[in-house]
């Protein structure tokens, strides 16, 4: 009787399987936070030029008129920069905002392959494919 | 207004938001966009757009701080993220197309349900619940650290739990918000996921699926780069403050404020739409 019911498998991964996950998440947390801290360093920096040159002009978004190629298109708010508008800059921390995510995503691949997890890679492969086509698809990239 | 005096006081403003946000528990970026609306009159498009990037900022800053815990299930969180990205894309084009007075009725809706449910008790984690399969194929079951030592949970309805994070990610990528609420709701309610484990691990999600759609909103102006600075560091300062004071402030009565507030917004936002004034 007793051999008969035998404890069933148990459902969890092994141990050292979670304390890897839990190395490569404190890995991309840190990432994360550099990220947004560079990016938030830039926009700052984009303030400082936009307040200087424009600080006493109304300022007005009652009308939605959409921005200008400059600032919603990768090469354009580039361009901005490189001009040295401040809006350039501050876009340009954005769209380093917006990449800090998708980097996330994309080194969670190579955690997930060094723990030979072939179903993790190819779910973050779909992900990281979604993420790269709203950002260059979507016509960000023109 | 001048540029200067807009920039300060929206800056103030996101702050606060971020700060109450973080500290409750309910988000910030939930608010700014009936207050850049209702107060400073600011077109909700822009509005929504300069609040998306506010919530990858305050995601991705207390990204860190989560994991150190231990909590959060990087497996859970990838497997959704599939919905929710997908969802957020559906939910940014479809914003590109419907009236803007349509957004500010399905916005105060949503804030009417975040209100109701930042009131409603959370449900007890029920624990020892038998193995689902679909689960445990999809490696979703893990443990966390708990006051007994590691403590071991099984994920329930995984389709009713994706379905749901396809709905949020919708939301997300509609109206420029976390939807943290409706994540924790698919979490904890559908799939059972312990209460710590889904929040932090919802966080960590929030940011994935903000950008998602904020790629779109880019690409088609929305982003204003003279709004969306004081919205992103305002909120960004103000929720990474609220990190570090979580655990010592008593939030039980800041929590019944922010969601009074979140209510009268809500209100605000079905009347001004229905009215058509957004």
């Amino acid at each position: 009787m007793p051999a008969a019911s035998a404890p069933a498998p148990h459902p969890l991964p092994p141990q050292r399987q979670r304390w890897d996950d839990h190395r490569i998440e404190v890995i991309l947390g840190n990432l994360l936070r550099t990220g947004v801290l560079i990016s938030a360093a830039i926009v700052l920096w984009g303030a400082c030029i936009y307040l200087f040159r424009h600080a006493h002009e109304p300022a007005d978004y009652r009308i939605f008129r959409g921005e200008p190629s400059e600032f919603r298109t990768i090469p354009g708010v580039i361009q901005s920069v490189i001009n040295g508008r401040g809006r350039g800059w501050i876009q340009l921390g954005l769209l380093l905002l917006i990449a800090t995510p998708i980097a996330r995503v994309a080194f969670s691949i190579v955690g997930f392959a060094m723990e030979r997890d072939r179903m993790y890679v190819a779910f973050t492969l779909i992900v990281l494919a979604i993420l790269l086509y709203s950002l260059l698809g979507s016509g960000l990239g023109m | 207004m001048t540029i200067l005096a807009f920039t300060a006081v929206v800056a103030i403003v996101s702050f606060v938001a971020g700060l109450l946000g973080s500290l409750t528990g309910l988000g910030g970026g939930v608010v700014l966009v009936p207050l850049l609306t209702i107060f400073f009159h600011v077109d909700i498009r822009y509005a929504i757009g300069a609040s998306l990037v506010s919530v990858i900022a305050t995601s991705s800053g207390a990204a860190a701080a989560y994991v150190k815990e231990g909590f959060s299930n990087i497996r859970i969180g990838m497997f959704l993220e599939i919905a929710t990205t997908v969802g957020a894309l559906l939910g940014a084009f479809l914003a590109t197309r419907i009236p803007t007075s349509a957004l500010a009725i399905i916005f105060g809706a949503m804030l009417l349900y975040s209100a109701f449910l930042s009131r409603k008790p959370r449900p007890l984690d029920q624990r020892n619940l038998p193995p689902d399969a679909l689960a445990t194929r999809l490696r979703l079951n893990g443990n966390f650290p708990d006051l007994e030592g590691q403590r071991s949970y099984n994920v329930q309805h995984v389709p009713a739990g994706f379905g749901l994070m396809f709905g949020a990610g919708a939301l997300s990528g509609l109206l420029g918000i976390g939807s943290g609420a409706v994540k924790v709701v698919a979490m904890d309610q559908a799939m059972r996921i312990p209460f710590k484990v889904s929040t932090t691990t919802s966080n960590f999600m929030i940011g994935v699926t903000a950008a998602a759609s904020a790629g779109v909103y880019l690409s088609r102006g929305y982003v204003d780069p003279g709004l969306a600075m004081p919205v992103m560091l305002g909120v960004l300062a103000g929720s990474l403050l609220g990190s570090r004071i979580l655990v010592k402030a008593e939030t039980k009565s800041l929590r019944l404020v922010f969601s009074l507030v979140i209510l009268v917004l809500g209100l605000q936002m079905l009347y001004q739409g229905f009215w058509g004034k957004i």
